[in-house]
């Protein structure tokens, strides 16, 4: 072969491989044009092989400039198909697209009713405080609901919340006091109960629900103040309502505690200034309180002037009602879900 | 109660606005509800002097007057029957505004009338339309009719606890206050004017029943005239609620606001044997009362009666034979003490509550009968234009002990948590009326007044120096906590159980523990507590299962609409036994409706039905750790479907239930495929593992083996299972249902079931050889068992 024939052969070849390499789109017609070129039979391949015909003294010219052109090639070709490779694995992604504004797939989780929720946000404080937790019976005895807290029959106090009654003797208790009664006296002092139920009273409206349910709190040791039941509930309607919800003592009457006191809280929706929640008043009544009286003590033998202790009882709903602006007791009974969904 | 300011003024002086006197009030353990302004419903109306009265000369029953201010005169068309000259009237000039209409100079029938005179009515002071409303000569002309009335007020709605009968009177609210402040106590005025005539002579009580009436007191009124009570008078009682009648009823009603003592007049001519006996009446007894009702009465209550029989049931309502009328002349006037126990019992048993019967109930100060008796008859001397006769007739029986109260004042500062100094005592005690006497350092004697009956041991007296402190001055102290306790097992497992539920869906309800007769019936319950007094037949019952008010739920929901529901209830149901009181047991109910997975735009939703609530049931076994023991037997209970109704068994025992609503029952309620389940909880309750024990993993890879097996229709997989588990397959780990299948192209009557054998060798992997010798047995046990493999 003529050293002119080779060179044109070169020069034409590499025109046309490069030339070929910028059509390509993707890689298998990138694969057909290396097996074109660069194959066994491939042009350059021959191309080479026919260097044993060139005189002798061009051989290490052409060569030289046959490999370089090769090694060029085969980069550009390796160069090429990384990149046709990029680009077929960036239009497969491009297939897996998505719209993600689309909503998520709802997955199964339902919730605790809003009264559990509440209650068991309150217990969780004064248990961090020690209170032990009791339950006890919502069908109970006169005597535990009334009798021993010092209300005998006929007393004004019963006035204060009207019974259901199985017979003379056997009732709905009306509140949760009943386990003061209860849990002194099958426990020795000291006493640190609090204990959550539903209590029962005859009335029904949009405040008042024959079923409710209240969070009784006793704490019974040697050295218990009044000035330790206000520190115990500040601490609480401080860690339940927030911290800039201010907290008051007022005297009151039950005929269980002595001194007694109605607690009031700064009202959580007009902070204070006035609002048809707390009747213009600034304040929201929350829960009642007071020392424990001597003639309960006795009825549970316990001696009062070895032992004192003081005594807390809330309505749950109510304070649910004031935390999540709630205005109709009935819709924590009724169970409509789109009511349950909210909390 | 009603307080008007304007009263309580004439006992203590009240600097603050009415809003601020109500706080502290509140404050001090007196609770005003509410603060209300009150004021006249009319504007523009003076005092006018009538001049002159000539006829109208187009009409008979008209009149015209001339009508000066003072300063202008006016002519009017006035037609009241009273209208004479030179009287002093309520004059509504041009421009004045009446509850009713608008005053402007117009002319009735022909005549110019310049303004109008009003009656009573007009001015909606009171019901009386009778003729215009006649002056005081004292009026002052031109002056402000509101004004001189005294019409603009403010009324405190006060609610005292229980324990304070001491301020149900406008007397005691402004004692308290005088109290509270530190200031002092007008008594109220008595101007008594007693006649020669003893009241001996006319009266004799006698007290039969000292225990329920310890005292007595009576006076002797004659030559009364009755009539309307003063405009003033009228206006007060209307405002605190009581209606004017006439002035000598008004007058003990007046009283008995004023300083809190129920008081009775009796028509003195209507009594029979000038004598007053006061005792119990006998079982079966009747009495017609002044509302004109007829009662039936008990032995204990007590009856004030005359020399023949019953004229009043004592401390509660007079009778309507002696009560007061027009024509009485002459009047007795009771002023008593009746025991507080008394009668709250005959107002429980008589079922009838009065002003009266509320004071007494709550307690009046014995010491009071006496004083309220001369204010009552000094204003009946002053209004009803009555005579009274000298003295009073006072039978006290059983005067009431004040018990003296020791107080340790070191004591009463640990109780409290408070620095009290003596100084502060004494000045507290004193501005309560209490006596108080040294015994030694720092203890004291302490004598309450006859008025504060609550106050009977050294904790009451606490809290009123608590109270006088004022409670804002009470410091807030945190006790010595004492270790911190351990949650109860029960609340640990309904935590859980909670928790539980709430990741598998479902929403807790709360529903009331009161069921209706009807839904107990249709549910098929038997057995149940029953209200003596519910509020209504639908809430008369205490539910046996949680299972009728999860339904009503649904229901409830399902008329608003929404039809896929996951809910329970971890509540008490009650059950009756033999004590007195009912077996409260804590149960898990669990209601499914509708779809259980709910829809998406990409998949459709996908319903509730039995194995799902079942799986959810299994989930819950196997956090409590009792999976292996819990077992499901078919069941048909009255509520639940015939043929998808299983019973919950522990280790045997019955402890629950599942499956599906009977149909009949989804038909009656209007819902659809209602899935139900209920357990009850006492068994769990010791289940729950504190501390679980690490089994170590496989270390080695098992294998697995399916076989078919063909059964009849009738056989339970749980029988197939048992016959596996008892044929001790070698290296058998676990097995699991892969398959059930009925229908073509099984014969008929036929049931295939696949179970796939998990099999295990702990320390290296398993044979083939050794799997299919598990297998072989398998199918062994299978066929001796009496049925056949599918290939």
């Amino acid at each position: 072969m003529l050293v002119r024939e080779f060179e044109e052969e070169l020069k034409k070849l590499e025109r046309e491989a490069f030339q070929s390499l910028e059509e390509v789109k993707d890689i298998g017609a990138l694969e057909e044009l290396r097996v074109k070129f660069l194959g066994r039979k491939g042009r350059l391949t021959l191309l080479l092989r026919s260097l044993k015909d060139i005189p002798i003294e061009e051989r290490p010219r052409l060569g030289d400039l046959s490999n370089r052109i090769k090694t060029l090639l085969e980069e550009e070709i390796e160069r090429k198909r990384l990149r046709l490779k990029e680009e077929e694995k960036a239009r497969a992604l491009w297939k897996e697209r998505i719209d993600v504004t689309l909503p998520g797939r709802p997955i199964l989780r339902g919730k605790l009713h809003v009264l559990t929720q509440v209650m068991e946000e309150i217990i969780d404080i004064f248990v961090s405080m020690g209170f032990q937790v009791y339950e006890g019976p919502e069908v109970e005895l006169d005597y535990y609901n009334f009798e021993a807290l010092n209300i005998p029959p006929d007393h004004p106090a019963r006035e204060m919340n009207d019974t259901f009654y199985f017979s003379q003797e056997v009732l709905l208790r009306t509140h949760t006091s009943p386990m003061q009664i209860r849990v002194m006296e099958k426990e020795k002092p000291p006493v640190q109960m609090i204990s959550p139920g539903p209590v029962y009273r005859r009335d029904a409206d949009i405040s008042h629900s024959p079923m409710f349910h209240q969070i009784e709190g006793l704490w019974v040791d040697k050295e218990v103040t009044f000035a330790h039941l206000k520190g115990t509930l500040a601490y609480f309607v401080k860690e339940f309502f927030g911290k800039d919800i201010r907290m008051r003592f007022r005297p009151s009457y039950f005929p269980f505690t002595e001194p007694s006191a109605e607690v009031d809280i700064s009202c959580v929706l007009c902070k204070g200034s006035g609002c048809p929640t707390c009747k213009n008043t600034g304040w929201i009544e929350i829960l009642g309180c007071g020392m424990v009286r001597p003639e309960v003590f006795q009825a549970v033998n316990y001696d009062f002037y070895q032992w004192r202790g003081y005594a807390f009882g809330m309505g749950v709903e109510r304070i649910a009602m004031i935390r999540h602006g709630i205005n109709d007791i009935r819709l924590f009974f009724q169970n409509d879900l789109r009511f349950l969904d909210q909390f | 109660m009603k307080v008007p300011i304007s009263w309580l003024r004439e006992f203590v002086e009240v600097e603050e606005d009415p809003y601020k006197l109500g706080e502290i009030l509140t404050l001090g353990g007196i609770e005003v509800e509410e603060v209300q302004e009150v004021g006249p419903s009319f504007k523009g109306v003076i005092i006018g002097k009538v001049l002159r009265v000539w006829d109208h000369p187009n009409a008979t029953k008209l009149k015209l007057c001339e009508v000066i201010d003072g300063e202008r005169s006016f002519r009017v068309v006035c037609g009241a029957p009273n209208l004479q000259e030179g009287q002093k009237v309520a004059f509504a000039p041009p421009g004045a505004l009446l509850p009713k209409m608008q005053i402007e100079a117009r002319k009735i029938r022909g005549e110019l009338s310049e303004g109008m005179i009003c009656s009573e009515a007009e001015l909606e002071l009171s019901e009386d339309s009778s003729g215009i409303m006649v002056l005081s000569e004292e009026a002052p002309l031109g002056g402000d009719l509101a004004e001189y009335l005294g019409l603009k007020d403010y009324i405190l709605e006060v609610s005292p606890t229980p324990n304070r009968g001491d301020c149900l009177s406008v007397f005691g609210i402004a004692r308290e206050i005088a109290a509270l402040k530190g200031i002092p106590l007008k008594e109220p005025t008595i101007d008594l004017k007693e006649e020669e005539v003893d009241v001996k002579e006319f009266i004799r009580v006698e007290i039969e029943a000292p225990e329920h009436c310890p005292r007595y007191t009576a006076r002797y009124l004659f030559e009364v005239k009755v009539g309307p009570s003063p405009l003033w008078m009228r206006l007060r009682l209307s405002r605190c609620g009581m209606r004017p009648i006439n002035n000598v009823v008004d007058i003990t009603n007046y009283v008995m606001l004023e300083l809190g003592q129920p008081l009775h007049a009796f028509d003195y001519d209507k009594l029979r044997g000038k004598k007053i006996v006061v005792k119990l009446a006998k079982d079966g007894d009747r009495f017609t009362t002044l509302d004109g009702k007829q009662r039936v009465l008990d032995g204990q209550t007590l009856m004030i009666c005359d020399a023949e029989g019953p004229v009043a049931i004592g401390g509660i309502m007079g009778g309507l034979e002696s009560e007061i009328e027009e024509g009485t002349k002459r009047v007795l006037l009771e002023s008593a003490y009746f025991s507080p126990e008394s009668i709250r019992r005959s107002v429980r048993f008589l079922d009838l509550n009065t002003e009266a019967s509320l004071r007494f109930s709550r307690g009046v100060d014995p010491e009071l009968s006496p004083l309220a008796s001369a204010r009552a008859a000094s204003l009946m001397t002053k209004y009803a234009g009555a005579k009274l006769a000298k003295g009073i007739v006072d039978v006290y029986v059983k005067p009431l002990s004040r018990d003296r109260i020791l107080m340790d004042l070191n004591w009463a500062e640990d109780f409290l948590g408070l620095k009290v100094s003596e100084e502060e005592f004494l000045n507290y005690l004193k501005r309560l009326g209490m006596e108080v006497q040294k015994t030694s350092e720092r203890k004291f004697y302490v004598i309450p007044p006859s008025f504060r009956f609550d106050l009977k041991r050294e904790v009451d007296i606490a809290e009123e120096i608590a109270r006088l402190k004022g409670y804002e001055n009470i410091p807030e102290t945190l006790p010595q906590l004492l270790p911190l306790p351990k949650e109860s097992k029960s609340r640990d497992l309904e935590k859980r159980l909670k928790e539980i539920m709430v990741g598998f869906g479902f929403y807790e309800v709360i529903t009331y523990s009161f069921l209706s007769p009807r839904s107990l019936q249709a549910f098929g319950f038997s057995r149940f507590l029953k209200l003596l007094n519910p509020l209504s037949e639908e809430m008369s019952l205490m539910r046996p299962s949680l299972i009728p008010g999860l339904v009503e739920v649904a229901r409830f929901n399902a008329n608003r609409g929404i039809k896929d529901l996951r809910i329970f209830e971890l509540r008490k149901v009650f059950l009756p036994q033999d004590d007195k009181l009912p077996k409260e047991e804590k149960r898990l109910g669990v209601l499914l409706m509708g779809e259980f997975y709910p829809s998406w735009w990409q998949k459709k939703g996908e319903k509730g039905d039995f194995f799902i609530l079942k799986g959810c049931l299994e989930g819950i076994f196997k956090e409590v750790g009792v999976l292996e023991k819990v077992s499901f037997a078919p069941v048909q209970l009255p509520y639940l479907h015939p043929f998808q109704g299983a019973q919950v068994e522990l280790e045997g025992i019955k402890i629950g239930v599942l499956g599906r609503l009977n149909p009949d029952l989804e038909d009656l309620l209007e819902l659809k495929e209602v899935y139900i389940a209920e357990l009850s909880l006492e068994m769990l309750f010791g289940t729950l593992k504190e501390v679980k024990t690490f089994k170590p993993l496989p270390k080695f890879p098992g294998t697995f083996r399916d076989i078919s097996v063909l059964v009849e229709e009738e056989v339970l997989v749980q029988e197939l299972l048992e016959v596996l588990k008892t044929s001790d397959l070698p290296h058998l780990e676990g097995m699991d249902i892969i398959d059930c299948y009925t229908g073509p192209p099984l014969p008929t009557g036929k049931k295939n079931i696949t179970v796939r054998l998990f099999l295990r060798v702990p320390e290296r992997t398993i044979t083939d050889d050794e799997a299919d010798l598990a297998l072989k047995k398998a199918i062994e046990a299978i066929k001796k068992a009496g049925w056949s493999i599918r290939e």
